[in-house]
């Protein structure tokens, strides 16, 4: 028997182990309303997923049917490889709300150890209390939450999120509330989450924020995934910047050969597929008279790319 | 369903209870009847010494039964005050976000909260009514038949208060599922008050609303049966003419209704959960 188990044991731990979220058709309407249309997507393990969308996209509906918050109207949620209708299966996860606010009469320290009481764990409290110092709250745990701050009561969401020793941690809008300083902190957290190969799903507005912890970005617009990959598939395509004069007609086809071109006055912007055609492409237009008086590769930032996806979806219908 | 969950929440309640400025109000209001009823119960001695002992015994009671209807009537507020915003107000404020997301099933938090309600309820009934009991002993002489029952039964019209508080409370807002509770408590009340009348004037037709009534929220069938507990026994059958009055009761509670309000609760209390599972937060 105990034999047999062990085998049992040794064959689970030998398989992959199954992603930190995986959701698949999640659905919601809200009267005619339709917030969440099909959407399917999956957070591995250690990973740090980023969900991005203009409001109303429905990021914050998604993450709370994940959650068990919201019920779907259609879909499946796995949350650690358990399905979500299984309270369990939120053993493991750490949650910041996007509104956030923790009993007024209870002090820090007493949300902390309430919330440990109640994820099941056994949480020491000094492991709790340098939870606390992490978001910068160790000299505040004594205090009562109803006189924090919006900032000082979204660190201690944050805290209260990290404390039962997550595998997964959903931040919804973590540094809405925060102060420059603030924010330099949670992308500090993040990365350190991300060392310590916790899983995390970020939905943040703050697009440069996204882009330096991220791994995969997922993008929301109108309930749908409008995009989704990893920074480099989303943002792989390079870009090259011209300031020229004297382009006539052939010289415009030229550089329309190289990728799709945008103008304005004397500033051309195309899109590269292969940033090696540069010096033949400068070569063929002084070749066809033109005057080039700047040449300048770029990347494409998220935020570019972003607008970019979100006003070719708007024009599509 | 899990135990720790359930009473981890119940602890939550009464501390949430403890601290918040309900309980200094309920407090406030309490020592004020108190100390009114004492002024009351010693006047009433001092300027009618001359009453026949009869006649003391029904003051007494009536006296006795009117201000444990106050001391009802402020359990039955501060619960539905205390019951309205710990649901609604969480869900509201985003509180119950954070804590619905951990591993804990809705039923055990609403079964948690509903138990942290009921036990505080309880304390106060228990010790307001204690206190008010030894007052009417101390000025007037009277202790009644059935203290523990009548306590327990006053206990249980809290409990049936709040459960309905709760239930209102999974689809409404916090304030007006307070009020919506207080306004059904007093809508029974009189609604037994108008059967007592008609059960004394013989109008059969007028005494079943008073049962109806009864039967569709308990609260006013336990309050009749504490107040026969409180009372002299035998008072109604000496002094026939004192019959229909609100603040008499000639109804002995009988086993069926206190099943009757136990399955009463329970299915409220299933109605509250089925209602917050299906809730969106």
């Amino acid at each position: 028997m105990t034999a047999g188990s062990t085998a049992t044991r040794q064959l689970l731990d030998e398989l992959p182990r199954s992603p930190a979220v995986w959701c698949s058709g999640l659905r919601k309407r809200y009267r005619r309303h339709t917030a969440v249309d099909d959407v399917s997507f999956t957070v591995g393990r250690g990973e740090v997923l980023g969900l991005l969308g203009p409001n109303g996209a429905g990021k914050t509906t998604v993450i709370k049917m994940l959650l068990g918050l919201v019920r779907p109207d259609a879909g499946d949620v796995l949350l650690l490889g358990r399905p979500a209708r299984d309270p369990r299966a939120r053993a493991r996860v750490g949650y910041l709300p996007e509104l956030f606010r923790y009993q007024p009469w209870l002090t820090a320290a007493e949300v902390m150890a309430l919330h440990v009481r109640l994820a099941g764990v056994t949480v020491p409290d000094e492991e709790r209390r340098e939870c606390l110092a992490t978001v910068g709250l160790a000299d505040r745990a004594g205090d009562r939450v109803g006189g924090f701050s919006k900032g000082m009561q979204q660190r201690l969401g944050l805290a209260v999120a990290l404390v039962a020793r997550p595998e997964l941690i959903v931040l919804d809008e973590p540094t809405s509330a925060l102060d420059p300083i603030g924010r330099a902190d949670v992308r500090d957290l993040l990365l350190s989450l991300k060392e310590r190969q916790v899983a995390v799903l970020l939905n943040s507005h703050l697009i440069g924020e996204v882009e330096r912890v991220c791994d995969r970005v997922v993008i929301l617009d109108k309930g749908k995934v409008a995009a989704s990959g990893t920074l480099a598939e989303l943002l792989g395509q390079r870009e090259l910047r011209l300031r020229l004069d004297g382009v006539g007609p052939e010289a415009e086809a030229r550089l329309a050969a190289e990728g799709q071109l945008t103008r304005a006055g004397d500033d051309f912007t195309v899109a590269l597929r292969d940033t090696a055609a540069v010096p033949d492409l400068v070569a063929d237009l002084v070749g066809l008279g033109v005057r080039v008086h700047a040449v300048e590769p770029g990347r494409i930032s998220l935020e570019e790319r972003l607008l970019d996806i979100l006003r070719a979806g708007s024009d599509h219908r | 369903m899990n135990a720790r969950t359930v009473l981890t929440i119940a602890a939550l309640t009464l501390r949430e209870a403890a601290r918040r400025k309900v309980l200094r109000s309920l407090a406030v209001m309490t020592v004020a009847l108190l100390s009114l009823s004492a002024w009351g119960f010693y006047r009433l001695d001092a300027e009618f010494g001359g009453l026949t002992s009869g006649e003391a015994r029904i003051a007494s009671s009536v006296v006795l039964n009117l201000v444990m209807f106050g001391l009802s009537m402020i359990a039955a507020l501060g619960t539905a005050f205390l019951a309205g915003p710990t649901m609604a107000g969480e869900m509201e404020s985003g509180t119950a976000l954070a804590i619905l997301a951990r591993p804990i099933r809705r039923e055990a938090v609403l079964l948690g909260k509903w138990l942290g309600l009921v036990t505080f309820g309880s304390v106060f009934v228990a010790l307001a009514g204690l206190t008010q009991l030894v007052i009417v002993w101390v000025t007037m002489g009277y202790w009644p038949p059935s203290p523990v029952v009548g306590l327990a039964l006053l206990a249980g019209q809290t409990a049936v208060l709040l459960t309905v508080g709760l239930l209102l409370s999974t689809a409404i807002s916090p304030m007006a599922s307070g009020i919506v509770a207080v306004g059904l408590f007093g809508a029974t009340w009189i609604a037994g008050v108008v059967g007592g009348l008609g059960d004394a004037l013989g109008n059969e037709s007028v005494a079943r609303v008073g049962t109806v009534s009864r039967m569709i929220l308990p609260t006013d069938g336990l309050w009749r049966g504490a107040m026969s507990s409180f009372q002299e026994p035998n008072l109604l059958s000496q002094f026939t003419e004192v019959r229909g009055q609100p603040f008499l009761s000639d109804d002995e509670l009988t086993i069926p209704y206190l099943a009757w309000t136990a399955v009463w609760v329970a299915l409220i209390l299933g109605l509250a959960a089925l209602s917050f599972r299906r809730r969106d937060l």
